[in-house]
């Protein structure tokens, strides 16, 4: 049966429109893939030398597992983002002869060999050796090796429940940050030292290995908790079921001053908040708002004068780098229909210009508090978001024209956690990127004013060459029509 | 509505190929055929969804995948894929009647006539589309493209999942359509009863070819399902 459901998934990976279309990114993948594994290696092997170091005076072995608290945090930080459950499309398999635990068994255990799972294997293992290699009983450092691998499984196995959990929730990451955040705050302001205490745990196991019985039973523990939740959504009835939501209905009647594009403009605005997938956008938004507090509070950052920028881009622009690389896809469920309507292209795009630059306006507005830290990143904020609206939103939409990936708004079934995933940022990066460039060249070459002036004159000349350069977009589009049809009426 | 030498090949299979093909205007046109006769492949070519191999289609003397005049006056629903689920069925209707012109009470005085069709299921109950069954999807479909009184209205599969009264009611308001308001109506259907029942014309498509072309008339029926009881092991009742 597993040789079924890998040949089936083979067959949808690399039948799919997306693949052909995405060699660049797959290829970008792989470089970020082993660029971490460096990162790993060279931390696992490293590591020992650096605890020595810095704790001169103490065992790195329990300094080591002392840090082992933070590891959990992050992992499960990061993989609440970045990892999702495996996809499979279970609907064509419930009515063959096939046992759903088999199925749940399968999407489980290919879960299992992610790559979130193998990235620490390149640092326990160096790790462990290096132990050894220092002196440390063979039988601890083996042991403590296998903990950790268990580890690994049970955040992997955690993070699921977390999400499925979530997902039912509407601001699906705020109750995951909320706990985080007090089980850190707990163990940073000392009232009940938890990474300690889960540092003695590992010590504990390390010496007796008999006790790496007791993460065994979690782990087991989780997969069947996890095993249970799948089962019970692999049921037709829970995807059958229309749930029918009472419809509210806003009025929108103020966008009819934008003219033609108005019914374009409504339409993008129900797109975003009808539809759980886009809803999260607020969410994210506020993420983007306050990411400018985790950079410029610390004061090693103060002087960092090329970061500003950067930030700015990301604040004003979380929403535009979002919503924007999805352009056209968002519509791709009723693509056909705008294809065959009387409308013009043109119109269709400068809605969802229109939208992307109110956002922008938006976000530099609310993040005019910033102030406080400094009138210098009030002012490259500004110039960010003028960056932004002449030249990020342009680009955004010529890459649209290439976008080939149909995204299912109305689907929510189980299993599905469509579209967001690793690629998604990544794209946004070059968005951030080259401007942070300019400005710090600039910045490097003349000054700070020369910078910030570049980047407004650059977006400055974005919007006066919009009509031009909306014209070369349409015609993008336009060659790219059938393509684009073809490939949001495939379903994977 | 002429059609010129048209064909579409996809890695070199041809799956249409029409080398002439005129249908004048107010003319009520059925297309019949089994599936992969390329009746979908017809309609979408027709609304320039997808790009011929060779040839072309012309509207009004409008060379369809050259210019986009013909837009606005063709109206056409083909799948489920032309709805916007997150909308409901009014809103949806304001929308097409947006994008064509129309405003609200021209929209209200429309969808008002079709009551009986929609058999009290779509107006007014606020659900989105998407939570509305196959059925009550359809009808929305179909009556959105009777929004703003286009000239051209391409129907692939009206009758499917829909309701013995509504297809009744459908067939009335195809016939209308025709008759009294001049407007050039394409239907395909794997119905037979149906499409002689509404169209003036039927043509017949076999693995991409015209093979009949027929004026209906009492007899076409019959001749019809001899052509088709004939030709394959009956499958003219299957659905897609």
């Amino acid at each position: 049966m597993i040789k079924h459901f890998l040949n089936l998934e083979w067959k949808q990976y690399f039948r799919s429109s997306y693949w052909q279309k995405s060699m660049v990114i797959n290829i970008l993948m792989v470089f970020f893939a082993l660029y971490f594994i460096a990162i790993f290696l060279g931390l696992g092997f490293g590591l020992l030398f650096i605890l020595k170091k810095a704790y001169p005076d103490q065992d790195p072995f329990v300094v080591a597992n002392g840090f082992i608290f933070y590891w959990i945090i992050a992992d499960l930080l990061i993989r609440f983002f970045f990892q999702k459950l495996p996809v499979m499309s279970v609907k064509p398999l419930l009515t063959l002869p096939i046992k759903r635990s088999t199925i749940v068994n399968y999407v489980l255990g290919k879960s299992a060999i992610s790559f979130f799972n193998f990235l620490p294997l390149f640092a326990i293992i160096p790790f462990s050796i290096m132990l050894i290699g220092d002196g440390f009983s063979s039988t601890l450092a083996v042991t403590w090796m296998f903990t950790m691998f268990i580890l690994v499984l049970i955040i992997n196995f955690l993070n699921f429940i977390i999400e499925a959990f979530s997902a039912k929730t509407e601001l699906s990451a705020l109750p995951l940050i909320a706990i985080l955040g007090v089980l850190y705050a707990l163990n940073h302001f000392e009232i009940f030292s938890i990474a300690t205490l889960i540092g003695d745990a590992f010590i504990s196991i390390a010496n007796n290995p008999f006790f790496i019985l007791i993460p065994i039973a979690i782990l087991a523990a989780l997969y069947i908790y996890n095993f249970k939740i799948l089962k019970d959504k692999l049921f037709l009835d829970s995807s059958l079921k229309s749930k029918v939501t009472e419809v509210k209905a806003a009025d929108l009647s103020w966008t009819k001053r934008f003219g033609d594009i108005a019914p374009f403009l409504q339409l993008d605005l129900k797109l975003i908040w009808r539809n759980k997938r886009t809803r999260s956008f607020v969410f994210i938004m506020i993420i983007g708002l306050l990411y400018g507090l985790f950079i410029y509070p610390q004061p090693q950052f103060a002087d960092m004068v090329w970061l500003f920028p950067f930030v700015g881009i990301f604040v004003t622009g979380i929403f535009l780098i979002n919503f924007g690389q999805f352009i056209p896809a968002w519509d791709s469920g009723y693509y056909k229909l705008l294809m065959s309507q009387n409308i013009k292209y043109e119109q269709y795009l400068r809605s969802k210009f229109i939208l992307m630059i109110m956002s922008v306006v938006i976000m530099f507005l609310l993040s005019i508090p910033y102030v406080y830290f400094g009138w210098k990143i009030l002012i490259a904020h500004f110039a960010a978001a003028i960056y932004n609206i002449g030249v990020n939103s342009h680009v955004i939409l010529y890459g649209g024209s290439f976008n080939r990936k149909k995204i299912d708004l109305s689907q929510r079934a189980a299993f599905n956690y469509q579209g967001t995933g690793a690629v998604q940022w990544l794209i946004g990066l070059p968005l951030m990127i080259l401007p942070m460039l300019i400005f710090a060249l600039m910045n490097w070459l003349v000054g700070f004013e020369a910078g910030v002036a570049t980047l407004i004159i650059l977006g400055i000349l974005g919007v006066i060459f919009h009509k031009k350069l909306m014209n070369l977009i349409t015609k993008r589009y336009l060659v790219s029509k059938y393509k684009m049809i073809d490939a949001f009426s495939q379903n994977n | 509505m002429h059609t010129e030498n048209l064909s579409k090949a996809y890695n070199g299979t041809t799956v249409l190929k029409i080398a002439d093909l005129s249908i004048p205007k107010g003319q009520s046109f059925g297309l019949v055929g089994n599936n992969g006769a390329g009746k979908t492949t017809y309609f979408s070519l027709l609304l320039d969804l997808i790009k011929p191999t060779t040839g072309n289609i012309t509207t009004n003397g409008i060379v369809v995948d050259q210019s986009e005049d013909w837009k606005p006056f063709t109206s056409s629903f083909i799948d489920e894929s032309f709805l916007i689920g997150y909308l409901t069925p009014e809103e949806y209707f304001y929308f097409i009647g947006d994008l064509r012109g129309q405003n609200k009470a021209d929209v209200d005085n429309l969808t008002a006539k079709f009551e009986d069709f929609f058999n009290g299921e779509i107006i007014g109950k606020k659900k989105y589309l998407r939570d509305l069954s196959k059925g009550n999807q359809k009808k929305a479909g179909i009556v959105s493209a009777l929004i703003g009184n286009p000239e051209v209205i391409i129907l692939d599969e009206p009758f499917a999942n829909l309701d013995p009264t509504a297809q009744i009611r459908l067939k009335q308001i195809l016939k209308d359509l025709a008759e009294k308001q001049g407007v050039t109506v394409l239907v395909s259907s794997h119905d037979l009863m149906h499409v002689t029942d509404v169209c003036e014309r039927i043509v017949v498509l076999e693995k991409g070819d015209v093979i009949k072309d027929l004026e209906t008339n009492p007899a076409t029926l019959k001749e019809l399902e001899a052509h088709f009881s004939g030709s394959m092991m009956a499958a003219q009742e299957e659905e897609e």
